[in-house]
């Protein structure tokens, strides 16, 4: 076990770290871009060929976007490099909103933690706003996506990443009401993965189904991703990245000793490995032969699972914990499509939603402490009880500005020639779509 | 529909909280919080009730 589970401190109570865990750290969050790159992939390898250059395209912007608004709005309302908002409740300090200097002022005099700390929040923004792009892929405008991270890197994700990661509320459940060490999310399974995922579902939601995805009459039409090169390469680019994420959560949120970090890899390493080979017999059973994207999918759940709880459980728990990811993900990804018409081509509600709030849920039932179940499901009834209406308000008025959804004539013949003027592969071939018969 | 089913969203959110600020005891708390998990359930059950009547709609 990991001897984590302390009760974390209130906000600004940044300890100082030594000079080597600062390199540690730095190294690592020079490697989470990884993590970025692998989901761009999967999101445009998902997607259509005749929107690969617009997917593409769109992480780029949507990663840009996100630093900027974050750089201008979100950190600030963090709270890292200063105070918070607190009212009283029952005799007890709720901290709701950090406050920090504009515009990132006085950044060299931060401690070298906070600096950290403001570094991971950045690389933590853009992968969560990239998670909605992909679920709204062939469909969704550009600028559309762009507004979509915008939003959530000046609103949103500052909320969520000040209650659990700058002494907020969330994190403070353990010293104002005995639970265990307060809501914990060591790599992001809350602030980035079920935040995206979340985001994901309310894009669906407002921008609707891709043509010919869902007919009136009968089953869904599938529309297979286009390059499982790209999904599989994207997969294993993501494991650096994750596992970067993962150990530079433990030391920078958990104040993990430089022995806990060797499991905190293994974990993540062997989470993704179980729900790989979880996803794979499922397909193969269900199927008769493995599919290749449904396995990303399960690699990939496994990896978000452990982003919760990858810190806070031995690697063999995380393996299990993998293992179940695993299992679920091809089930749901299906239930979802045939059975609630959620049209989601990258499967972004299954893998980040339900994957990451497995893995906080994971870290609940193998904490030794009491009382840290309780923190974590309470943390869980935050994300889907608050910041989900909170996110389908904020998208559904977004979208009365810019309208999400592409006009019929964009959709027919493809985002890359509507959006971009040209495709991403010119010498092919585009096929004529049968479901517009 | 599908506004109703968000609605009830935060209704649940608000349970869990009361739960944590009202009880102290483990037992009481962890049952609330799980109730106001469950009616975070049905208003996403409800939303998706709506999410799926508008099918076709698209197309």
């Amino acid at each position: 076990m990991n001897p984590v589970l302390t009760p974390i401190a209130p906000a600004t109570a940044f300890p100082a770290i030594t000079e080597a865990a600062f390199a540690l750290c730095l190294v690592l969050l020079l490697l989470a871009p990884l993590a970025i790159a692998g989901v761009a992939l999967i999101n445009t390898g998902l997607g259509r060929s005749r929107s690969a250059a617009q997917a593409l395209l769109g992480n780029l912007a949507i990663v840009a976007v996100a630093a900027i608004m974050f750089a201008i709005i979100g950190a600030t309302f963090t709270g890292l490099g200063g105070a918070g908002h607190t009212f009283h409740l029952a005799g007890k300090p709720w901290n709701w909103l950090g406050e920090g200097p504009w515009l990132l002022g006085g950044l060299g005099s931060w401690t070298a933690q906070a600096q950290l700390a403001l570094v991971f929040e950045f690389l933590a923004v853009a992968l969560a706003a990239l998670v909605p792009w992909g679920s709204g892929a062939d469909r969704l405008r550009l600028t559309a996506g762009c507004g979509v991270a915008a939003v959530l890197a000046a609103i949103v994700f500052p909320l969520v990443a000040h209650w659990v990661w700058a002494g907020g509320w969330l994190a403070q459940l353990g010293v104002n009401f005995s639970l265990g060490a307060g809501f914990l999310d060591p790599g992001g399974a809350a602030c980035i993965q079920v935040l995206g995922g979340l985001s994901a579902l309310a894009v669906v939601w407002i921008a609707g189904s891709r043509k010919g995805k869902f007919p009136k009459e009968g089953f869904s039409t599938a529309l297979p991703g286009h390059n499982a090169v790209y999904i599989l390469f994207g997969c294993l680019l993501a494991l650096v990245g994750w596992l970067a994420f993962n150990v530079a959560g433990a030391t920078l949120w958990l104040h993990a000793p430089f022995s806990a970090l060797a499991g905190t890899a293994l974990g993540t390493l062997l989470a993704a490995a179980g729900a790989l080979a979880a996803t794979f017999t499922v397909t193969r059973i269900r199927f008769g032969k493995p599919d290749a994207s449904l396995c990303a999918n399960g690699w990939l759940a496994g990896l978000v699972a452990s982003n919760g709880c990858a810190a806070l459980v031995t690697p063999i728990q995380a393996l299990f914990i993998g293992i179940i990811a695993g299992i679920a993900t091809p089930l749901l990804v299906e239930v979802l499509e045939l059975a609630v018409s959620v049209d989601d081509p990258s499967g972004a509600i299954s893998v980040h939603a339900t994957g990451g709030l497995l893995g906080l849920v994971a870290a609940g039932i193998f904490a030794p402490q009491a009382g840290q179940l309780v923190a974590q499901l309470v943390g869980i009834a935050t994300l889907l009880g608050f910041i989900l209406p909170l996110v389908y308000l904020l998208f559904w008025v977004l979208n009365r500005f810019i309208p999400f959804r592409v006009d019929s004539d964009g959709e027919r013949i493809g985002m890359d020639l509507h959006e971009l003027g040209g495709g991403a592969y010119p010498e092919f071939v585009i096929h004529r779509d049968e479901s517009y018969r | 529909m599908k506004y109703a089913g968000l609605l009830v969203l935060p209704a649940g959110f608000f349970l869990s909280i009361a739960a944590v600020v009202l009880y102290t005891a483990p037992g009481p708390r962890a049952a609330f919080v799980l109730c106001g998990l469950a009616v975070e359930g049905l208003g996403l059950v409800v939303a998706v009730r709506g999410h799926m009547e508008a099918r076709g709609e698209d197309n």
